[in-house]
């Protein structure tokens, strides 16, 4: 993937400034700055509780941050209900444990959003659910409902029923963790393709192997801080920081 | 013979003891026979109002339906982060849970008057029965709601779901599999507990079975057979949630 740094043509997607988050005494996000351009993917990696995962839910306000401020496409991300609503609705999240509304079919699950919330009739979010459905291969599965499905199928369906609200920005929680690994590779390649296609992604993962070849951008953060941030091919052969060195020693081992 | 067909044979035999030991109190049938029309209304009060058993269903009906509505407000109110809504529906649930619900009735009736409004015995029965099982029940939706995984709300809420939307679509329909059952069980209770609003005088099972037990000093017999009245009631709600029970089979991943 491309090596330039963000080029300034491209218009800025997210923005994070100075962002600090506390849960009770613990500082999770330590004065954390970031900037993503459109198109670009990014991923997030970094020890288990370092901040990675309240990083990204501080984007759609799953999380609220304390101080600093979170720009989504311009717009400050903040607790007025109105924008939370449109800026929701044009960053996609797919997370660890999926989270399909089992009680409703995958079609069903797709469906909902764009006919709630961009009010499409049924017929055409049906249509568009479908098309997204077979662009993650998964178009037979429609008519089930999650808990019939496998692990790595009911990913990609929450990879489609994201995508259905046609969002700007795809926000991955580590999208794989939770697979057996014979399934990962089913996910990983569905993204693979969204991010050739041009998707601004910002992807937390311990996929070394995807993050080599897809990201633009690698971002190490740890307690809370961003270590390091660089292109893939320094990141991984020459990382500039003693911790991210230390973090790749232990990753990359088990590769 | 089949597992069903052993229990219905062990259900006849407790029935047949149960029918000997009754039996033997020497109990007047004719009375019972007299009676159990008025009991089962079959015919109105001299005044035209229903009576017996069509009141005591209607009672509990009504009630049903509004101590679910203020049951669900309530919960929504002690789940909200608003301090006017969780305080509101704390004090409420607090109130209506630690006092009797005979007190509760007579506050209403006897005591609601003083302030302006005066209720009808019926409304009183009512409102006596919604709010008293309101409480309860808020409780029931509360644990119903939060026992919704979390991850459900966050994937509703990133979709860019609109809050009443998420609850109605996504949370509500995962948490009635867990609240339909405590909620029936609420309900047969309820059953059981509108026989306080004979305190204010309306003519449902059990203050007729008082008041015929009363004129004819045959308590027993009355007392029965409003007992096993209010058994079959029972049994037919046991039967109608067991229906709704099977309606809700999918199970979470």
């Amino acid at each position: 993937m491309s090596t330039a740094p963000l080029a300034a043509d491209k218009p800025e997607m997210l923005r994070l400034e100075g962002v600090h988050k506390h849960f009770g005494s613990h500082h999770v996000l330590r004065n954390v700055s970031l900037s993503v351009r459109q198109g670009d993917k990014v991923v997030l990696c970094g020890p288990s509780g370092s901040g990675k995962s309240t990083l990204i839910r501080c984007i759609n306000r799953l999380v609220s941050h304390d101080q600093g401020r979170v720009l989504v496409e311009g717009i400050e991300v903040s607790d007025h209900a109105r924008d939370l609503e449109l800026i929701r609705r044009d960053v996609g999240m797919v997370f660890q444990q999926f989270n399909l509304f089992p009680h409703l079919t995958i079609l069903e699950n797709c469906t909902l959003a764009p006919m709630w919330a961009r009010k499409m009739g049924k017929k055409d979010a049906e249509a568009l659910a479908l098309s997204l459905l077979e662009r993650v291969h998964i178009p037979d599965q429609a008519h089930k409902y999650p808990p019939q499905l496998s692990g790595g199928q009911q990913q990609r369906a929450a990879i489609a029923r994201a995508l259905c609200m046609k969002p700007k920005v795809m926000l991955f929680d580590e999208p794989t963790s939770a697979l057996d690994p014979e399934m990962v590779k089913e996910v990983l390649d569905v993204m693979t393709e969204l991010a050739a296609e041009g998707m601004t992604m910002i992807c937390v993962t311990h996929e070394m192997g995807f993050a080599r070849k897809v990201a633009d951008q690698v971002v190490f953060m740890d307690k809370g801080e961003i270590v390091e941030e660089a292109a893939p091919e320094e990141f991984f052969t020459a990382p500039r920081n003693e911790r991210t060195r230390q973090f790749l020693c232990q990753i990359l081992s088990h590769e | 013979m089949s597992f069903k067909g052993k229990v219905f044979l062990v259900w006849m035999l407790l029935a047949a003891c149960f029918a000997a030991f009754v039996a033997s109190f020497d109990l007047k049938l004719s009375l019972i026979a007299d009676k159990l029309p008025f009991l089962l209304g079959l015919h109105l009060t001299p005044n035209g109002f229903i009576q017996g058993l069509p009141l005591t269903l209607f009672l509990c009906l009504a009630a049903m339906v509004f101590s679910t509505i203020l049951g669900f407000l309530a919960a929504l109110g002690r789940l909200s982060g608003n301090p006017l809504a969780y305080g509101l529906a704390t004090f409420y649930t607090s109130f209506f849970r630690g006092t009797p619900l005979l007190v509760q009735l007579m506050l209403i009736y006897l005591g609601l008057p003083q302030l302006g409004p005066v209720p009808g015995a019926v409304p009183a029965g009512i409102i006596a029965l919604s709010l008293c099982y309101g409480a309860y029940i808020s409780e029931i939706f509360r644990a119903g709601i939060q026992a919704v995984p979390n991850g459900q709300r966050e994937a509703a809420a990133a979709l860019g779901l609109p809050r009443w939307l998420v609850m109605y679509k996504v949370i509500l329909p995962q948490a009635l599999k867990l609240i339909v059952p405590p909620l029936g069980a609420q309900f047969i209770s309820m059953l059981k507990d509108s026989s306080l609003v004979s305190m204010v005088g309306l003519w449902e099972i059990m203050f007729l079975a008082q008041s015929y037990g009363r004129s004819s000093y045959r308590y027993m017999e009355m007392l029965l057979t409003a007992a096993v009245l209010y058994w079959l009631l029972s049994i037919v709600f046991e039967a109608i949630q067991a229906r709704i029970e099977a309606r809700f089979p999918q199970g979470r991943h």
